[in-house]
């Protein structure tokens, strides 16, 4: 087989639209073939204003229309915290789920197509008893709802 | 590479339940091994889930994401014998791919 010929082309296609698209301003070079859509910014602010503008919103207004469910008061084990977050705002477009007292606060970010619940669960891991955050993006505008969790570390049970 | 996750997807009413088991370290660069040396970070990026080729919902991942992360999420639509795809990219590049059927 020419197997000299193939790897050609696929190395040279590759090439030919890594710099299209670089050229075009879409990605950043260097970033481009570690995440392609990864908000560094973001994941790497510390307080809830910075996370708030590397995501591109103001600060976010309180809403009763966050809930979060499955999620404990008291964490024994801060490695594994459960976090369920559903939104009930028309529009959501994402969910954001922030620990406040974490080194960096941005823990996840969903993004939610039509079609899919605006309602989802994962686990976290908290470094110490803090509020966790959930903001929703809904239609252009950013709404929040908070929660505290207190975590016993040593498994001795609140 | 890395193990297989386990996905499960149950028709619920008019929608269709995904829970994702996944199998990952989720090293948060944080640490220190024994000799005082900062263990680099390790997770997972990108998450990306399909329905029958439609993107049904994208995540993006920080550190903070629980080690072996769980992730469960409901999409309107979808049959049983429906395949429902999950896609992780972690920060060194590396990359998986598992496929489930609806039951």
């Amino acid at each position: 087989m020419n197997t000299g010929r193939r790897q050609m082309l696929k190395t040279g296609g590759g090439v030919t639209l890594l710099t299209l698209v670089a050229a075009a301003g879409w990605l950043k070079p260097g970033e481009a073939l570690a995440a392609d859509a990864w908000n560094k910014a973001a994941f790497e602010a510390k307080s809830m204003d910075e996370t708030m503008k590397a995501m591109g919103g103001g600060a976010p207004a309180q809403s009763k229309d966050i809930v979060f469910f499955q999620t404990p008061d008291i964490a024994e084990n801060g490695a594994v915290v459960p976090i369920g977050v559903t939104s009930s705002i028309p529009k959501t477009e994402s969910i954001a789920i922030l620990v406040e007292k974490n080194p960096n606060m941005l823990t996840a970010v969903f993004d939610i197509p039509a079609g899919t619940e605006p309602s989802l669960s994962t686990r976290v891991k908290m470094g110490q008893s803090s509020n966790v955050y959930a903001v929703v993006k809904a239609d252009g505008k950013f709404y929040m709802a908070s929660k505290e969790i207190k975590v016993t570390l040593g498994g001795c049970g609140g | 590479m890395a193990d297989p996750m386990r996905i499960r997807a149950n028709v619920v009413g008019d929608a269709t339940e995904v829970k994702v088991l996944m199998n990952h370290e989720m090293e948060t660069g944080q640490r220190k091994d024994a000799q005082g040396k900062t263990i680099p970070a390790w997770f997972i990026q990108n998450v990306t889930a399909t329905h029958n080729g439609k993107t049904v919902l994208t995540a993006q991942w920080g550190p903070a994401v629980s080690k072996n992360p769980f992730l469960s999420f409901k999409f309107k639509g979808g049959a049983k014998g429906d395949k429902v795809q999950i896609t992780w990219i972690d920060n060194k590049g590396d990359k998986r791919t598992d496929e489930a059927t609806i039951a």
